[in-house]
């Protein structure tokens, strides 16, 4: 099976910069799996987001060496626009994801299907599926600028599952949500998973990471200094000298250890960690 | 009276939405508060109250002992400054100097001590080496930082940051933790706007809890991550430790990986001596 993105020793600057905000990126992806992007603030992964979908270079200009393939072909080769029926994009600023010109929520989410010239039954059912996804049904009727932080970046993720495309780079989609709406936003995307979607996913919260992701990528300074199985990532602790943050239940499990208590291995994810804590727990011990 | 006094406030947004339906909460002066809660429960609403930047449709907020009604929001907002949940509500200036120059100039405060309390605030944000870029030019979770250093520069008594910890790294959420700390050693009065439960457990003695319109719990993270039905109405969850400890059941009311590692050992210690 070929890798559906493909990234081949990739090399780019932004224009009048003068570090490149991606080095050396080798990369294979594959359909149907969920991948998540970490590393410190300025690290690239915004910028990585923007060479998968071709943004970079052909919006940002600046210089690109190496080469990006979607589905086999070069992000250069693609007509303009042809990319964002493929790859789906929801930016990291949820304020300047609005379109500015529709006056209700309902007609803000339908706007990428109206664009894209789908039956009006159609995009009725499917708008009203994906606010009721995002928890923002009872806001349908209002105006765009009249939501709260959250209410905005939910409506942002609304505006892009809606158009279910098979390719989706999201971008710290849960900055601005409260606790349950997070964990709503890894069901929403395990539901695309089962799809056959494939998801790329830039996110500061490790924990949920660990959790619900297939395998990790993890940025610094424009480098790719680590890539594959997130137990093996996500328990290490030099990762913190990235800058990057272990999963609580990482840092927990290398706490305890430390601290004499015996544990099978570094758990990374709330169920792992009531498993090996709970052994500990149960085996009789060392000392008093 | 405390230092900000919310009584029996009501916000009514112009077209008749209901955002906050009266509310009470009383802030001492040089207190830490966080404020948590489901999106769109009114947690904005309610402090741009505070410092003037919306007025109560009902009731009354006393800050510093002063009416609101009786005060202009320049007025107010020399006493109480607030960070835009969003910093492009906010930031008007091309450069993060002038940006933060801009409050001291508006108080008209004498330069030495303008300079003194700029200067503090770029270096407390990390903005100093920043400080001649365009903020727009810098990424959302240091725009943040810029917009922080602005307020922190006016030298306010009381300062509300909303959803600081928004899209911050481990060394940003550091950075706010170390700002905090030294705002309050100052002994200025702290509300802090966050989903983020670690960062509540770790920074807080109190903690405030909205949900639909209005306040529905007000105490120590202790208690309130340990009130399952306040946690549910909130859409809040336990803190990670906190969650281990509940499925284990040991410790009822750790909230840190301190306290965390304590009942493991206690745990442990129970089931040798058993
Ligand atoms: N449009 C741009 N023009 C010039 N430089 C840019 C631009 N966007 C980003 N950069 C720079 O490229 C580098 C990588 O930035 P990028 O936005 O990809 O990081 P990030 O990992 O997404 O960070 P964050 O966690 O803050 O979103 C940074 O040094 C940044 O300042
Ligand atoms: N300008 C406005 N006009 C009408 N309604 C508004 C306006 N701004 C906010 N609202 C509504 O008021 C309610 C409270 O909004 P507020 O911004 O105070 O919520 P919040 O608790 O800060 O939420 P979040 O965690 O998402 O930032 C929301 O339901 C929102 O839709
Ligand atoms: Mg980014
Ligand atoms: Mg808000």
């Amino acid at each position: 099976m070929g890798a559906i993105i493909e990234l081949n020793n990739v090399t780019y600057s932004y224009p009048l910069a003068n570090e490149c905000a991606i080095k050396n990126v080798s990369l294979k992806l594959e359909e149907g799996r969920f991948y998540g992007v970490i590393g410190q603030n300025g690290s690239g992964k915004t910028t990585l987001c923007s060479l998968i979908r071709g943004f970079a270079p052909s919006f940002f200009r600046g210089s690109l060496t190496g080469e990006v393939l979607v589905c086999g072909k070069p992000t250069l080769d693609y007509k303009p626009g042809e990319l964002s029926l493929k790859i789906g994009y929801v930016f990291q600023n949820p304020f300047s994801q609005i379109s500015g010109v529709k006056d209700t929520v309902f007609e803000e989410v339908a706007f990428g299907l109206e664009n894209f010239g789908v039956p009006v039954d159609e995009i009725e059912e499917r708008v009203i599926r994906a606010v009721e996804l995002t928890g923002i049904s009872a806001l349908a009727e209002k105006n765009p600028y009249e939501l709260s932080g959250g209410q905005q970046q939910r409506m942002a993720l609304a505006s892009i599952i809606v158009l279910e495309p098979d390719i989706m780079v999201i971008d710290e989609p849960t900055s601005q949500l409260d606790p349950e709406g997070t964990e709503s936003v890894f069901e929403i995307i395990k539901g695309m998973k089962d799809r056959k979607k494939t998801i790329i996913l830039v996110e500061h919260k490790v924990d949920l990471i660990a959790e619900h992701a297939d395998e990790v990528i993890v940025l610094d300074k424009g480098e790719v200094i680590r890539f594959g199985s997130k137990d093996a990532i996500l328990s290490d602790e030099t990762l913190l000298e990235c800058g990057v943050q272990l999963p609580n239940i990482a840092l927990l499990g290398n706490k305890l250890t430390r601290s004499g208590v015996p544990l099978e291995r570094i758990p990374i994810t709330e169920q792992q960690g009531v498993e090996i804590i709970g052994k500990a727990l149960r085996t009789r011990s060392w000392c008093k | 009276m405390a230092f900000i006094e919310l009584q029996n406030v009501s916000f009514e947004y112009p077209g008749g939405f209901l955002a906050v339906d009266d509310i009470d909460i009383r802030i001492e002066q040089g207190e830490n508060v966080a404020i948590a809660g489901q999106n769109g429960a009114g947690k904005t609403t309610a402090v741009k109250m505070c410092n003037g930047l919306l007025r109560p449709t009902k009731g009354n907020v006393i800050v510093d002992g002063i009416n609101s009604k009786e005060r202009t929001t320049a007025e107010i907002s020399r006493v109480v400054g607030y960070v835009f949940q969003n910093p492009d509500d906010q930031i008007f200036h091309s450069t993060v100097l002038s940006e933060v120059e801009f409050g001291p100039k508006m108080m008209k405060m004498p330069a030495e001590k303008a300079k003194a309390l700029i200067d503090y605030a770029l270096r407390a944000t990390g903005m100093y080496e920043l400080r001649d870029e365009n903020p727009y030019n810098l990424p959302l979770s240091v725009r943040k930082f810029v917009t922080i250093a602005s307020i922190i520069a006016m030298d306010t008594k009381a300062l509300i940051f909303d959803e600081p910890t928004a899209g911050q790294d481990l060394n940003g959420t550091i950075r706010l933790r170390n700002i905090l700390g030294e705002l309050r050693e100052k002994g200025k009065t702290l509300v802090t706007i966050t989903h983020d439960m670690e960062f509540v457990a770790d920074n807080f003695s109190r903690l405030i809890v909205m949900a639909n319109k209005k306040v529905v719990a007000d105490g120590s993270p202790k208690e309130i991550f340990w009130d399952f039905p306040t946690l549910l109405k909130a859409k809040l969850k336990q803190p990670y430790v906190s969650r281990i400890c509940n499925t284990l059941s040991i410790g009822s009311n750790v909230i840190s990986m301190d306290d965390a590692v304590s009942a493991v050992k206690d745990g442990m210690a129970a089931h040798d001596s058993a």
